[in-house]
């Protein structure tokens, strides 16, 4: 949604400097042309409004201005990772070495699968407490097709997905049809659908997986991509980069021959430098480990896909205008049940999703699956990552950026050999203090105009 | 400054709604023209809000015709009047907060390119039509959360205007305004029918319908209590006409006067 905010406003006949490298102003250039010959006398743009200088500087204080206006977005994830990474990184040299890095990037796609899908459900502006309880659920599913029943391991795969699918469409149903508050259904389901779950792991409690193929193989640890090839990892972040930049380029191109505000090349630029930086970095320190597992690479895959949706395609488009005003989205014959039956079953989807990740980590469904702290942990990942409680403001990407923060703490308290008591209060302080971020930002939003 | 055309875009004839015991209209007329904005007026209760909304297709008729250019339609539900042409800007303007202006007046019709949202052309086209409009917004990329009143007001009728509508329904739209931004929706107002563009504006100000409405249509306890043209009609005479008050303070107070003048 924000990809357009940061154009450079040039109107009627302004002239733009684009400075092509480094600050360096070198050339002015018109970046957009007069485009409507009819507005001779009148301006479109507001006299007060506060024009964004050009290139790199104009992108500083821009920068600075949002943040004032307590559009944080992503920065307090980038500042709490970095002090959390120096704060372990001191109490155990071990933390930054590539193995334990390459341990948090598998480990957060579990996880992170859950956020994901409470992504959708938070920019409805409702939360869904059953997706722990859902992974859990599919995880034991899945045992009990492919191990009891002996069932082929991917149909036992999509059934358990559908599972998920489908129960969330219910909790969803329930919601939207019958007016109960998104909290209490999805609080039945977090005590239900455990509830099933123990009840179909009986006596024996725990079921193993044969982990030597099939889907609990490719979502193992032991599993990486390309069978850990070098190249592997390079590829994956050139691709990523090239397409990017080809993106972005294209898109420029494109709002140029529309004669609509552009992004300047220079900060096109800086943005795929800064992702090429560190994705590169991210392939080589988990190329120093051991590749790029599987499971990080389906996780990264499902942002991508999500992230589309969300922001190119008239399914996400509606997801947002229900979740900024349900009377708006009505009127503008949205219909509303129907996207928050579909917001659900895709988060259900996603936890059945997160909970075969789970069942890949451990090769068995247990009784513990999806239990604990693993809802909280979801919630906050999206939160922290700069998905607002409040709906309507957030983007997939916040399921990554959380992820990373939440799984360094996990991961970190693991390290220092932390009793679970203390990994749940210090995971609590976490959750609570996102919130806060949450809600101080939007404060300071609405006292800037944009709330 | 009034030219209209021969058969109304819009024609209302006879048409009764009842909720329950309440008649809550009886037996109305109404005739829109194109490039004719039509005040409608009359006190709380008289029927405004339900005409229109008969019109918008929220309420059916249970009796009477709607004429469309001439020939009798059925709306029954508001995708009816979408389709006619018929684009109504309620008093609640109903836009996403979050999202920015471009995405609310594409609103459930966003433009397509392969598939996928076609962002460039929508902000071509919103541009375009702010500018023909005179619309003054900062910018079409930042969230109507950061609008002011009367902006949110112009942008939620220009949402209106990217159907290409033949008839627009205006309920109040000055009603929490400031004078500058009611102006600048006066203007709006005008320019829509130097668009050919029907326009129904209901409003308790006279001042604003007697800036930019060529008729009045008063409706008085859910039935027609006259029709004037703008021009030769005085502000005491609609009031007259919506409150019922043929003889008022108003009226015997210039009763008195053009007698003593006559003596």
């Amino acid at each position: 949604m924000s990809d357009t905010s940061k154009t450079v406003k040039s109107d009627s006949s302004e002239t733009a400097k684009v400075d092509k490298a480094e600050g360096v102003i070198e050339e002015q250039e018109t970046v957009a042309p007069a485009d409507d010959p009819t507005a001779a006398p009148v301006t479109v743009v507001d006299p007060r409004l506060l024009v964004r200088e050009e290139g790199f500087k104009g992108y500083v204080t821009e920068f600075k201005r949002k943040v004032k206006g307590g559009e944080l977005g992503s920065l307090p994830v980038f500042v709490g990772l970095i002090v959390i990474w120096t704060i372990f990184q001191l109490q155990n040299d071990r933390f930054l070495s590539a193995d334990n890095l390459s341990n948090i990037s598998y480990y957060m796609s579990a996880t992170g699968m859950l956020a994901i899908g409470l992504v959708f459900v938070l920019l409805l502006g409702e939360i869904d407490l059953s997706v722990g309880s859902v992974s859990g659920l599919s995880s034991t599913l899945f045992a009990v097709f492919a191990v009891n029943n002996g069932m082929d391991p991917w149909l036992s795969l999509v059934l358990a997905v559908l599972t998920g699918i489908a129960i969330g469409a219910m909790q969803g149903w329930f919601f939207a049809r019958i007016g109960v508050p998104a909290f209490v259904v999805t609080l039945a389901g977090f005590l239900g659908w455990n509830g099933l779950m123990l009840w179909l792991l009986g006596d024996s409690g725990t079921i193993n997986i044969p982990s030597e193929s099939g889907p609990i193989h490719l979502l193992g640890q032991g599993s990486f991509f390309m069978d850990q090839a070098i190249i592997g990892a390079y590829l994956l972040a050139g691709l990523g980069v090239v397409l990017t930049l080809i993106g972005n380029f294209g898109e420029q191109r494109r709002r140029r021959a529309a004669g609509v505000p552009f992004r300047p090349t220079s900060e096109i630029l800086l943005r795929v430098g800064a992702l090429a930086v560190a994705s590169f970095v991210a392939a080589a320190v988990l190329n120093n480990a051991s590749g790029v597992s599987n499971a990080l690479v389906i996780f990264l895959a499902a942002l991508v896909i999500v992230d589309f949706v969300l922001r190119r395609t008239t399914y996400g488009r509606k997801v947002f205008a229900v979740g900024g005003g349900i009377e708006a989205a009505r009127r503008a014959g949205i219909n509303v049940p129907m996207i928050r039956i579909t917001v659900f079953a895709i988060s259900g989807g996603f936890a059945a999703v997160g909970g075969m990740f789970f069942a890949g980590q451990t090769a068995s469904a247990t009784l513990s699956a999806g239990g604990g702290n693993t809802l909280m942990l979801a919630i906050a990942a999206a939160v922290i990552g700069g998905t607002s409680l409040f709906g309507g403001r957030g983007t997939v990407w916040s399921a990554l950026l959380g992820m990373l923060v939440i799984q360094s703490i996990q991961t970190g308290l693991d390290l220092l050999n932390m009793n679970t008591s203390i990994q749940y209060m210090i995971t609590g302080g976490v959750l609570l203090g996102a919130v806060v971020i949450d809600s101080v930002s939007r404060k300071s939003q609405k006292a800037a105009g944009r709330g | 400054m009034v030219h209209v055309s021969a058969t109304p875009v819009l024609a209302l004839r006879g048409v009764s709604k009842r909720f329950g015991a309440v008649q809550a209209l009886t037996d109305v007329e109404l005739e829109v023209h194109a490039g004719e904005v039509v005040a409608l007026v009359g006190d709380n209760g008289a029927g405004k809000s339900t005409l229109v909304k008969t019109i918008a297709g929220v309420h059916p008729i249970d009796e009477g015709v709607i004429e469309w250019e001439g020939k009798p339609v059925s709306i029954t539900k508001p995708h009816d009047a979408q389709g006619l042409g018929v684009a109504t800007v309620y008093q609640d303007l109903a836009l996403c907060d979050n999202l920015d202006v471009v995405g609310n007046l594409y609103l459930g019709r966003e433009l397509l390119h392969r598939g996928v949202i076609d962002e460039v052309t929508m902000e071509k086209n919103a541009r375009e039509l702010l500018s023909t409009l005179s619309i003054r917004i900062p910018s079409v990329r930042i969230p109507i959360a950061s609008l002011s009143g009367g902006q949110r007001q112009v942008v939620a009728i220009a949402r209106a205007l990217i159907g290409d509508p033949k008839v627009v329904i205006l309920d109040e739209p000055t009603a929490a305004l400031g004078v500058e931004q009611t102006a600048q929706v006066l203007d709006l107002v005008e320019r829509l029918r130097e668009r050919d563009l029907g326009v129904i504006l209901i409003s308790h100000n006279m001042a604003d319908v007697k800036a930019v409405a060529d008729t009045v249509a008063v409706l008085r306890l859910g039935k027609n209590n006259g029709s004037f043209p703008v021009k030769d009609t005085s502000h005491e005479e609609i009031i007259a006409a919506i409150t019922g008050a043929t003889d008022n303070a108003v009226t015997r107070r210039a009763g008195r006067r053009t007698a003593e003048a006559a003596k």
